[in-house]
């Protein structure tokens, strides 16, 4: 007898469409899975021949062929177990059950039959009901996950025992409810409150924050870079709930939903030893990198000087256009990345900088340090921030504002951005002929035209200006840029070398 | 070459002789470094050739020798270099009465600028490699505040100071580069595309012949050049055992004006030009210490000051002054929000009073406001 189910792979944080095909006849007793199988696929056999025999099915001594179409497409991960085991006891005649075509059904099983979490869950379940499916039965772990998506059944399952009264009407489980989507942060994560005194490094921060700018700290260690740049999802406007959707199918393929819900958005510190596949994704079969997984929140480089080169030139694409694609022999994907970019660097090698007598670093070698910086990710930076020691007064004075205030103001410069640019873009996604439309007043103007003749600044940082100064007037919720945002967008540019 | 520099063949052999030479000078000069390797330079070919290769003096002497004039001028051709030697024309006069002078020089680029090199005609900028922003900021506000005033500005194309030097020269005019290999080889490497702007705009000089490759005892010898091309020369930074100080030793020697820039007393760069000055070396706060030193108080006045300021913009100027490096320093100094502090900052740095480096070190410059208790 042939029996066919409908079940998922994923690839990278798509799902794709498999159909399982049991076919069990007289023969030889065997059991042969085909149709690209990976090794956790493969190992299926064992688990569903186990958890069938645990949960009083009979295993049929007969050959056993599963097929899995398309057989073009290479299958991973453990998810089809159930799909298997369901297409088995259908094929072999100990499942009747009408709506097995309409059904969709992932899952890993345990040896004694009971179902394990996949990763993925919610963007199978997407995929399902654009398949046409009307109903998916998956783990009860992955119920709420799956429940957050409209229009399709979902059947929570805990173990393959249950399958019989699910087929017969016996049983109907209620549909799960959906699991919250945190928007804003949590109480509990880092507040800017704890950043005390360095009041030009809270403006800096304000302003990458409320403008969507990357921004780079340069300064010796512990002065509170990474300090500053943890509380800088604090400080981002809410998700909207399109984009927690797309934060959390993210956090779902990667099988760390549970973290990546837990604060709004996204906050990605990777190592600085990370290689490029693991920064932008890549591999065989292909992962989201981190760039990826910081979609919609901050990716922050610490120690940006030592990061690889070739790490850094990867970012620099997908930087500009907010996705990353991924070509591979078999096929092409298309990962999400808009981040912000927070980055960290000390001035020198040693780390105390030039302009402490203490530096011990010979020119030649703060030459080459700041030369990393500059050749690969520095054109992508907006903001310089030189961060200093704070004084021993300021770390025990008054706690800074908190975030909560902070974020105020730089959601009332979004909505002024998106009034201006349309839904969801920011004044650092500005087009270098949105950023001349920028309204300049007439002391602005020639602020701007004096240093671009003094300085012989290129278009582009002439343009990067604009963007800052368009951020810094909506943060002061004004319609022109005057002379004073101007003169703070100045500031705060990144400079050119020398 | 008709109407250019000329130098006679034997004069021109001593250069290729001392190139040939190199590794040889090498051995028996360092150890001391600095004092040895100008000395044995005042030797004549056969008293050096014995010091220093006496096994294969012969043998070198006939290979130089052997040397046509043509091929000399050939060589310097191809490399797109002259030379002047010191029974020609171009010859700086300034070198005549150096007892340890080269009897060649070789340069690439525009010779008239020699002619500018009257005894009062130009000062030697020289400091350490490891500058800090301070060091590098004067060194750039004199080596142009002294090209705008017509002075030529002579400096060694190293790291740090020497480089800031040229640098500010280049933006106000020429400037000549002395170094310790040929002139047609950009050392450090990292300089090369600076190498390249002076060889444009102004003269690049050696005593030794295109293809000279440098040695430890060459730099010492380039710094005696250095000291007595011009009528003064100035320290900006160096430690208390810098290889500048070696070129303000040979200029004191020569009994040319020495000029050092103070700097913090805590300061290991200043260490250097604070004991120069404890010494009595002539104070150099600005160009117009340069001017006065050379040419007397006040035959030429510079004018480095800049427009008025608002209370706001002077109280930033003053809190960088007293040492606030960044942006948040001064913040935190007058304390006053962030937002108000950059906006001060980009105000007086577009009026020219401070300078911002590519890491957001701000650095005072010598334009002096007219609020300043100095003027």
């Amino acid at each position: 007898m042939l029996a066919t189910v409908r079940t998922f792979t994923l690839d990278g944080i798509a799902a794709r469409p498999v159909r399982v095909e049991v076919d069990v006849h007289r023969g030889l007793p065997g059991f042969t899975i085909v149709g690209l199988p990976d090794a956790a696929v493969r190992e299926a056999r064992e688990r569903v021949r186990a958890a069938l025999v645990n949960c009083g099915f009979e295993f049929p001594l007969q050959r056993i062929v599963v097929n899995l179409a398309p057989a073009s497409l290479r299958k991973a991960g453990p998810g089809m177990d159930l799909a298997i085991a369901a297409a088995l006891l259908s094929a072999s005649g100990q499942l009747d059950w009408d709506l097995l075509p309409r059904t969709a059904m992932v899952g890993e099983l345990a040896l004694d039959g009971t179902t394990r979490a996949v990763n993925g869950a919610l963007a199978i379940a997407e995929a399902a009901r654009e398949d046409g499916a009307e109903a998916i039965v998956l783990p009860a772990e992955n119920g709420a996950e799956a429940a957050l998506v409209e229009g399709i059944d979902v059947v929570p399952l805990e173990g393959l025992e249950r399958l019989s009264a699910l087929a017969a009407g016996e049983w109907e489980p209620r549909r799960p409810a959906a699991l919250p989507l945190q928007l804003g942060p949590n109480p509990g994560t880092p507040d800017l409150a704890d950043l005390r005194g360095q009041p030009h490094l809270r403006h800096a921060l304000e302003v990458a924050a409320a403008g969507g700018h990357s921004l780079l700290m340069v300064g010796p260690p512990g002065a509170g870079k990474s300090l500053a740049a943890s509380r800088v999802p604090s400080i981002l406007p809410p998700l909207a709930s399109g984009e927690a959707l797309e934060v959390a199918r993210i956090a779902s393929a990667c099988g760390r939903l549970g973290a990546a819900l837990s604060g709004g958005r996204p906050f990605r510190a990777p190592h600085h030893t990370i290689s490029a596949s693991g920064l932008v994704g890549g591999g065989n079969p292909p992962r989201p990198g981190e760039a990826t997984l910081a979609h919609r929140g901050v990716l922050f480089l610490d120690e940006l000087c030592e990061f690889r080169r070739d790490a850094l030139e990867a970012l620099r694409g997908p930087l500009e256009s907010g996705e990353v694609t991924i070509s591979r022999a078999g096929a092409r994907q298309l990962l999400p990345c808009r981040f912000m970019l927070v980055a960290a660097a000390n001035p020198c090698p040693c780390g105390r900088g030039e302009a402490d007598p203490d530096c011990t670093c010979a020119p030649i070698e703060v030459q080459r340090y700041q030369g990393r910086l500059s050749g690969a990710l520095a054109d992508r930076i907006d903001i310089l921030a030189a961060v200093r020691q704070p004084s021993a007064a300021e770390i025990g004075g008054a706690p800074g504002e908190p975030s909560a205030d902070v974020r105020e103001r730089v959601l009332a410069a979004r909505e002024r951005q998106e009034r201006r640019l349309g839904p969801g873009r920011c004044n650092a996604e500005m087009t270098p002929a949105e950023a001349r439309e920028c309204t300049l007043g007439t002391a602005a103007a020639s602020l701007l035209a004096d240093l671009y003749a003094r300085q012989r600044l290129s278009g582009r940082a002439h343009d990067r200006t604009l963007r800052l100064a368009q951020t810094i007037a909506d943060l002061a919720g004004a319609e022109t840029i005057g002379e004073a945002e101007m003169a703070q967008a100045l500031q705060l540019r990144r400079r050119d070398r020398g | 070459m008709a109407d250019g520099p000329r130098a006679c063949p034997s004069c021109l052999r001593r250069s290729w002789l001392l190139a040939l030479l190199g590794p040889y000078v090498e051995r028996i000069a360092t150890g001391s470094p600095g004092s040895r390797a100008p000395e044995l330079l005042r030797l004549s070919n056969e008293d050096l050739l014995a010091v220093a290769a006496p096994k294969v003096a012969g043998q070198l002497l006939a290979r130089v020798e052997a040397l046509a004039e043509t091929h000399l001028q050939e060589e310097l051709a191809a490399a797109s270099c002259w030379a002047s030697c010191r029974h020609g024309d171009l010859y700086p006069e300034s070198l005549l009465d150096a007892p340890d002078a080269p009897w060649a020089l070789i340069g690439r680029g525009d010779p008239s600028l020699l002619a500018g090199l009257e005894p009062v005609g130009g000062v030697t900028v020289v400091g350490a490699r490891r500058a800090t922003s301070y060091g590098r900021e004067i060194a750039r506000t004199l080596g142009q505040d002294l090209t705008r005033a017509g002075i030529v500005v002579v400096s060694g194309l190293a790291f740090g100071i020497d480089a800031c030097a040229h640098r500010g020269a280049l933006e106000a005019g020429a400037t000549i580069a002395v170094l310790g290999c040929g002139p047609d080889t950009a050392y450090p490497a990292a300089h090369r595309s600076l190498w390249r702007r002076i060889c444009e705009r102004g003269l690049v000089l050696s005593e030794l012949p295109p293809g000279a490759t440098p040695w430890r005892w060459t730099f010492p010898a380039r710094n005696r050049i250095m000291a007595a091309l011009t009528g003064m020369t100035v320290v900006v930074e160096a430690a208390a055992h810098s290889g500048s100080l070696i070129t303000a030793d040979f200029a004191a020697d020569l009994g040319r004006d020495l000029g050092a820039v103070p700097g913090p007393v805590t300061s290991r760069a200043s260490a250097g030009p604070n004991n120069l000055l404890a010494g009595g070396a002539c104070l150099v706060r600005d160009a117009q210490d340069v001017l006065d030193a050379m040419l007397g108080a006040g035959a030429l006045r510079l004018d480095r000051c800049g427009p008025e300021l608002e209370p706001a913009l002077h109280e930033a100027l003053m809190a960088v002054e007293a040492g606030a490096t960044t942006a948040d320093a001064v913040a935190s100094a007058l304390e006053l929000p962030g937002a108000e502090a950059a906006a001060a900052l980009a105000r007086i740095e577009v009026l020219g009073y401070v300078s911002c480096s590519a890491f957001g070190i701000y650095t005072r410059t010598a334009m002096t406001s007219p609020g300043s208790p100095d003027v």
